[in-house]
This record gives C-alpha cells, structure tokens and sequence, in this order.
C-alpha cells in the first residue's frame, strides 16, 4: 500500500526537526520527504498532527510468552503491546516452553509471528540446550533458522568452562551473545538487592558481587575467545565502570538496560511489593543513578524494556516466591521520556538507546528518516499523557511498573516494513 | 455532695446486721477496681475485718469484648487468700445494668469455690439489665440522660455527679 | 516499612489486629501488651487458669515450618483464653500437593476461622496472607523466615522488664547467628522501640547481616570487649548447617570464641541476665553452669511465653471484632 503522512516533525539525533514535512511510504521504504508530496497517488493520508516521526524503536529484550503456557498472553497480545509502546522490532527471549534451542522452535515463533505478530521478531535461541547449562546447542542451525543472537535467557550458566567454550564456538561462526551476567553461586537463593530493604524485610539478598563478578568473568572470556558479546541487563554502577573500561580498551562488547532499573530502586519492594521482585533486582539510588549516566554517555548500547508478562497469581504468594518480572513493553518509551522531563537523561540519549544503539548491536543500518530508508515509523505525541491501568493494557501481563499516574507521550502509530501496524483510536486501542 | 462518711457508717451497721442475720463467721473482702477497692478498703477499716482486701479486674470477663475490644488498661487482679469455702464480701462503688458484678462473680468462681458471696455497693442506680441485686447499698440515686457519677478517691472519698455531653 | 507495617497490623483507632512484626508498633503499645501480659500471667496462677475472652472462637495453628514448643505454646494460650483449636502441620511441601497458600487458606477461612498463626519459611509470608488473602482473620506471626518473631522478643523483654523494672539505661548484648535469626531482628527493634541505652550484636562478619547499623544495634567482634557493661546478654541457638553452609569452621570455634562460659560472664556487670530462646546447645552457645546458673532467668521465659501469646491473641481478636462491629454498625451478640 502507498500512503503518505502529513504535519510531522522527522526526529534525527533526538532533536525534531524544525519545519512540518511529509513522508510517502512505498514498497516497504520512505520513498521521498518533503514539504508538499501531494504530487503523489495514494491510497491513504494520515495527518500527523504535527507529532514527531522516529524511526521504529528496537527492544533487545522482549520476553513474548509462546511457545509456552497460557498463563501471561501471546506473541499476538505483547507484540500488540509492543507496537502502541512504540515498537517496531523487539527480540525476544530463548526461555520459553519447550526452549528455544532447535530450529524447529525458532522456525514456529516465526510462524506465529507471522501470522499474528504487530511487529517484527527477532528470535534469540539459547545457547546450551534447555538453558541447562551443560551442553552446546545447535548455533548454527538456530543462527539459519532466524535467531540473531544466541542468549542464556537470564538463566546464569554455572560452569565457567561450559561459558568458554560458548563463547569459542560462537565465535568460530561470528554469532553473537546475549548473556545476562549472573554468579549464580553469589546470588544463591536470593531475590532482592542485598541492601538495607531486603536486610529490614529479613529477605535473601543478591549481593552486587554477584553481579560484578559474573560482568568481569564474561568480559575476559569474550575478550581471550574473541566472541561477541552484548552483556545485561544490567544492574550495579560498578558494572557499567567495568563495562566503560572494556570499551575503552578496543574490547568488542554492547550492554543493555532494563527500563524498570532506571526508574525505581530497592525502596520499591518495601511491604513486601512482590510487584517489583525483578532480576536483576532493583538496586540503590546510586546504581540508579550511574546507569542513567552510562545510557547518556553511551557505555550502556540499549535501553530494553526486560518484558515479562505474568499473570495475577504469578505474584500472589509470599515475595520469595514470587515470579520476577513486570509488564514494561507498552510504557518502556513513556517511561523514557518521563526521565528526560525529570532531567535525568537528554531526549538524544533516550532515542539513541531505543534506537541507534540497539540497531548497532544487531549490525544493522542506522535507522534514519530519509529516503529510500527502511519505512519502520513510530509517530508519537510528545505532550499528550496517557494512563497506564491494568484493565486497559494490550498485554496480557498484570504486573506495571507504574499503574493509574500519568505518563508523558502517546504512541499515534506504527509501522513495519511500510504497514501501518498501530494506531492510536484506530482498530489498534 | 454526698456525706460519704455517713453512707460508709450506714452500710457498715448493715452489714453488720446482715453479717448476724446470715449467721456468716469471718468474711474476705474483695473490690472490684478501682473505686470498689476504696470502698471495700474503707469497709473493712470499719468492720475491723484483719484479711486483706482482694482486688479485682474483670476485663477479662466482661460480656462486651465483641463490640468494643479488650480495654487498653488493666492489671492484675490479685486475691491474697483462697477463696475456697470462703465467704466473700464483693464491694463496688456503683451498680446499674448488673453485668460488672456478674463478670465479677464469673472470676470469682474461677479461683475456687465460695461458700458465700456478700455484695454491697455504694451507690445503686438502677436501672438493672440482670437479675442481680446488692445485700447492702449506701444510697439509691436515679440519673438524667446526661449525667454520669463517679468516685473519686482514696483519700478523700467523693461523689460527684458529672454532666456528659449527648453522647 | 514502618509505616505499611503499622497500618497492616493496627486499626484506625489504633488497636492491634494482627501481629505481625515489631516494626511499626510503638512503646506504648509495645507496653500495652506488656501489661495485658502481667495479667494473663495472675490467670496462670489460679486454679482454673481459663479466662473466657475467645470463647466460640477458632484459633488455626499453620506451621508451615516444623515446631512443637512453640506451637504446643499457642495452643496452650489458645485453650486459657477458651478458643477452639485446630492443629494444621503443612510442612514445607505445602505446594507439592499443588494447592496454592492462598487457596489453603481461604480454604481454612470457610471453615469459619478467626485466628491465624502462622510459622513459614518465606519472610513475609503473614504480611502476604494479612494483607492479600484473608485481611479479615486475625494472624499471628510465629516466625518468617528470617524476618520476624515478634512473640518470641516480646516474651524476652517481659522477662527483662521483671528483672530489671525499666528499659532506659540498660546495655543488652545478642550473641550468636543473628544473620539467620527472625527473633534477634525482633528483639533488637523491640529493646530500641521500649528505649534501652543500647544493643550490642556480638558475633563473627559471616553471621552478621549486612548492615547491623542501620538496624539499630553496634556490632562488636569479640565477646570480652562486647559484653562489658552489659547488663543482659541473650544467646542466640547456633544452628548446625551453619557449619555446611561454610559460615563458621566448627561447633568448638565458636564455643572458644563465642560461648557464654563463667570466664565471659564475667565480663559483664555484675548480676547481668542470662537469657536464650532455646533449646539450648550446652556446650556450643553456652556452658551448663551459667545456664543453669544464678543469673540464668532461662526458664522463666517459658512461663512469659504463654502470657504474650494470650495478650497479643486477644488484643488482635478485640481489634478485629472491633473493625467488624464499626463495619456493620451492629452490636454482635457476646457469649
């Protein structure tokens, strides 16, 4: 389909342009910008408004729950709950039901993404079979079968010879590694930041070691073996001075950071709040801080939305044996932009993480608006506020970082290789 | 208001009397806290009684904890003697519905066997909601919607009779 | 914390309805309790030891962690306020018959429930079923994980406050595994709560938690220098996984450098209390002559401990009773 859109402002290098243009979509590209495109025929104008034209934001880490149980949605409902957060591509994660560690279950995720998904999916698949830990899976077959990342899926490997010799095969082939950094021993039963909440609430702490220590290990064994490695999410202020001093030195390493770090802190799970058990767990106002710092001076590559949708009864039990994770693809972007109206973090530093970064960690072009670029869009409405409420949502997941406040900027539309996949008040919410 | 004094010397001459008529041999007073402890106190003086005087609370054996919860001061009751075939002199300052003297004769019987049970009460205002009624009162006095006695006390011992506001 | 904690567990009117932790509540409640204890013990002392606050009511014992004294204990308070009891032994593989805490205790709540107490391993597993589950059943907190034990501090200082009269000015030392003790955290906020001059945690780094300070205690490393001028010191049962788990070399280590032994005792002011949660490890935590000696109040404590639990039963019952009757504006019939 041809369509144009009117009143926009295209966004390049987080700043909006000064002047209202168009931009015409043909054959799955911008095929030209201008100021007056009314020349050409097309089947539909939609008029922006004079909102702000992005290219489609990136999650590195969208966990969509199928294959898997019914409990927490669908590709369908949190691809649909990625696409209104503004999201045009989101990778998703290899621990579903069965893994994702054969051919057989990426080529399904891709069916069914396919068949039902709003944006696109990159399926990561995992790299030992079953998450186990033990043996390698298969991945160059995974690789051919459309993952474009090998990843352990938050599931720390124990074995500090198995990770090496991951990491050598991956190289061999140039595949890359999404590996959460986590000493399993260290962080033991643990399932709060080792802190004075977790201490007063007598809960099992993960220590900042745990985290540190797993940061360093990878980053010496990416860097003897050479592989490729894109590290988080993150959650300690060390991590990122480690992760800085890795690049610094020429080492070839990415990170990420989970939205929900850079908004709350431990003082979140205070009364027992099972809302926000998260791993990593959230840490203090100090880590907070730095990881804001290593978005903004981009040591940390991509802001990720860690979307793990889980249902009512996933967080009605004692905190301990709560299932970590929030509901966080929808208000990712929302959330962003609240930290730049709060002057934490600069709208360039937000946009570069959501977009730039994440597309360099993939190898893929820089997303631009220009012509003859990929037409992957999200438009949105800076200045309009929305309410994020359980009832609401598209996800399917009960559990929100923030829920009946208000947040800054409204996702009008959307779209995927040129097809308009969300829109605001249209047949998407 | 009130010559406590003569109410006390009153009540003593009929318990005497009573003590006679009954045919009781020594008795063991008990109050019921805390004004029923002045007066019992004040009896015994009188009555040249030598055992001490046994102190009663009766949070724990009130029939309204369901409504208004446990009361948030108390202490100790405290019987210095067996009360086994035992005859008691239970003493309060006022009586009106009766439930008091009840939940107080509930606890009596929960430290043993009383031969008997001697109830004398200052000041008796009717208005009874239990078939309970005292051996020996001081003085008969009948209340407005809006007025409330109380006791004050040990020394000097006082009646007053206070306004309260519609509650 | 304090704050959730206070509106968990207390009324509008301030009244307690259920006893969850230590936090929140303050000295005059903590007093409170205190008092209504000193009664309840003057009823353990008659001939019939029944008083018949909860009559007509079903008290559920939900151990969920193994635990006979103290369970036996609540049961016995239980009975002396006239409640029905009900023993449930869950075990830890609650879960394994696939039935959800919630679903077992709402459950239990059909069957017409107004009193929980409850031991589990999870910290914050009362504060879970209060406030998520069943708000409208008392609950007690017999222990959680390693967050609280609130009736466990409570007895331990009305059994200071018999000896000693008055809190402000006294130096009490926790010798031991505090890391892993839901009743060491108890105790350290309830003696701060009442106003003593200080406590002192005695015990090596790996069982200590991570910042004792912020709790409100000053952490010492050796026993001699810990316990001078103390005038209570509590010793804290050493459990034996602590030697697998790597935190502690030996049994007779610990002894060397952590056992109350008359030498230690001496350290300490003159007359100083002995006291200690039990059961006791003779010759691991503490040396068979001072605890059984003079200023050992050990056994004491077993006797406060039936008379907290009526007091804090029945505070709980009337505080709900109470939000029940303001919620239905009716009187309810007593018995």
């Amino acid at each position: 389909m041809k369509w144009r859109v009117d009143n926009i402002h295209p966004v390049t290098n987080g700043e909006p342009a000064a002047e209202c243009t168009s931009v015409l979509v043909a054959d799955g590209r911008i095929a030209a910008l201008g100021s007056d495109l009314s020349g050409y025929r097309v089947e539909r104008v939609v008029d922006g408004c004079g909102q702000w034209l992005l290219p489609g934001l990136i999650d590195l880490n969208c966990h969509l729950p199928e294959p898997g149980s019914d409990r927490g949605g669908s590709i369908e409902s949190e691809t649909r709950a990625a696409s209104r957060g503004g999201f045009t591509t989101v990778c998703t994660t290899p621990n579903t039901s069965p893994v994702n560690d054969s051919g057989a279950v990426t080529h399904l995720i891709l069916d069914m993404a396919a068949r039902n998904g709003h944006t696109r999916v990159l399926p990561v698949g995992a790299v030992t079979r079953g998450l186990q830990g033990e043996r390698l899976s298969d991945m160059v077959a995974l690789t051919r079968g459309g993952c474009v990342a090998l990843g352990n899926g938050g599931h720390a490997t124990t074995s500090s010879r198995v990770l090496r010799r991951c990491m050598a095969y991956a190289h061999t082939f140039g595949l890359r590694l999404f590996l959460q950094p986590e000493n399993a021993s260290l962080a033991s039963d643990g399932c709060a930041h080792d802190g004075l909440v977790a201490a007063g609430l007598g809960l099992p702490g993960i220590p900042q070691v745990a985290e540190t220590t797993a940061v360093s290990e990878l980053l010496m064994l990416a860097e003897e073996t050479g592989a490729n490695l894109h590290l988080g999410p993150l959650s300690c202020a060390r991590s990122v001075a480690l992760v800085q001093a890795a690049k610094e030195a020429g080492h070839n390493v990415t990170a990420e950071v989970g939205i929900s770090h850079l908004v709350a802190t431990e003082q979140a799970i205070e009364g027992y709040n099972g809302t926000f058990h998260c791993r990593p767990p959230l840490r203090t106002e100090a880590d907070r801080r730095a990881l804001l710092e290593g978005v903004e001076s981009g040591v940390i590559d991509a802001i990720v939305s860690q979307h793990r949708p889980s249902d009512e009864a996933a967080k009605l039990a004692p905190f301990p044996e709560t299932q970590p994770g929030l509901s966080t693809v929808e208000s990712t972007l929302s959330l962003g932009l609240e930290r730049v109206a709060a002057g934490e973090l600069s709208r360039e530093g937000l946009l570069q993480a959501l977009i730039t970064g994440p597309a360099r960690v993939l190898d893929l072009e820089a997303p631009v608006i220009a012509e003859g670029a990929p037409a992957d869009l999200t438009l949105i409405a800076p200045e309009q506020r929305w309410m994020p409420a359980a009832g609401s949502l598209f996800s399917a997941g009960a559990h929100l970082p923030v829920r009946d406040r208000e947040l800054p900027g409204i996702v009008t539309l959307t779209a995927v290789d040129g097809r308009i996949r969300h829109e605001h008040g249209g047949n998407g919410s | 208001m009130q010559d406590i004094e003569q109410l006390l010397n009153r009540m003593t001459d009929d318990l005497r009397a009573h003590i006679s008529a009954q045919g009781l041999s020594s008795l063991c007073p008990v109050g019921i806290r805390t004004g029923g402890v002045w007066v019992a106190q004040a009896l015994r003086r009188r009555l040249g009684i030598e055992t001490e005087c046994g102190e009663l609370d009766i949070t724990f054996y009130r029939d309204d904890f369901s409504r208004i919860g446990l009361h948030p001061r108390i202490s100790p009751s405290r019987l210095p003697y067996e009360t086994e075939g035992q005859n008691l002199l239970l003493v309060d300052d006022v009586i009106m519905s009766g439930r008091t003297i009840r939940a107080a004769m509930n606890e009596l019987f929960d430290y043993g066997r009383p031969e008997s049970i001697t109830l004398a009460t200052l000041v008796d205002l009717g208005r009874r909601e239990l078939p309970i009624q005292p051996d020996v009162t001081g003085i008969h006095r009948s209340l407005g919607a809006c007025q409330r006695i109380k006791l004050q006390g040990p020394e000097p011992l006082e009646l007053t009779v206070e306004e309260v506001p519609d509650a | 914390m304090p704050d959730n904690s206070r509106r968990l567990q207390l009324t509008a009117d301030g009244e307690l309805r259920h006893f969850l932790a230590i936090e929140g509540l303050d000295k005059p409640l903590l007093t409170r309790i205190l008092d209504t204890a000193d009664s309840f013990i003057e009823v353990g002392e008659r001939t019939i030891k029944k008083v018949p606050l909860l009559r007509g009511r079903t008290l559920v014992n939900l151990f969920f962690e193994p635990s006979t004294r103290t369970r036996s204990t609540f049961e016995l308070a239980a009975k002396r306020l006239s409640a029905d009891v009900l023993n449930l032994d869950i075990g830890t593989s609650a879960t394994s018959k696939g039935e959800s805490l919630s679903d077992t205790l709402l459950n239990l709540r059909a069957m017409a429930s107004d009193m929980f107490v409850i031991r589990h391993s999870q910290s914050g597993a009362p504060h879970f079923i209060a406030q998520s589950v069943t708000p409208d059943v008392a609950i007690i907190n017999a222990g959680d994980g390693r967050h609280e034990h609130p009736t466990q501090a409570m007895l331990d200082v009305l059994t200071i406050r018999q000896h000693m009269t008055t809190f402000s000015g006294l130096r009490v030392a926790i010798v031991g595994d505090i890391q892993h003790s839901r009743v060491a955290r108890s105790q350290i906020r309830a003696l701060n709560a009442l106003g003593v001059d200080e406590v002192r945690l005695i015990a090596p780094d790996t069982l200590l938690p991570h910042d004792p300070e912020a709790l409100g205690a000053r952490v010492f490393h050796r026993m001699e220098e810990g316990l001078r001028n103390v005038d209570v010191i509590i010793m804290l049962r050493l459990q034996r996984e602590r030697m697998e788990g790597a935190l502690l070399p030996s049994e007779s280590e610990f002894y060397r450098m952590y056992g109350l032994n008359r030498e230690k005792l001496a350290y300490a002011n003159p007359g100083a209390l002995v006291m200690h949660p039990g059961p006791i490890n003779r010759g691991v935590e503490i040396e068979s002559a001072v605890a059984d000696g003079p200023q050992s109040v050990i056994l004491g404590q077993v006797t406060n401990g039936i008379a907290v639990r009526m007091a804090v039963m029945s505070m709980a019952m009337g505080g709900q009773l109470n939000e029940r009757q303001s919620a239905t504006g009716e009187g309810v019939a007593s018995p």
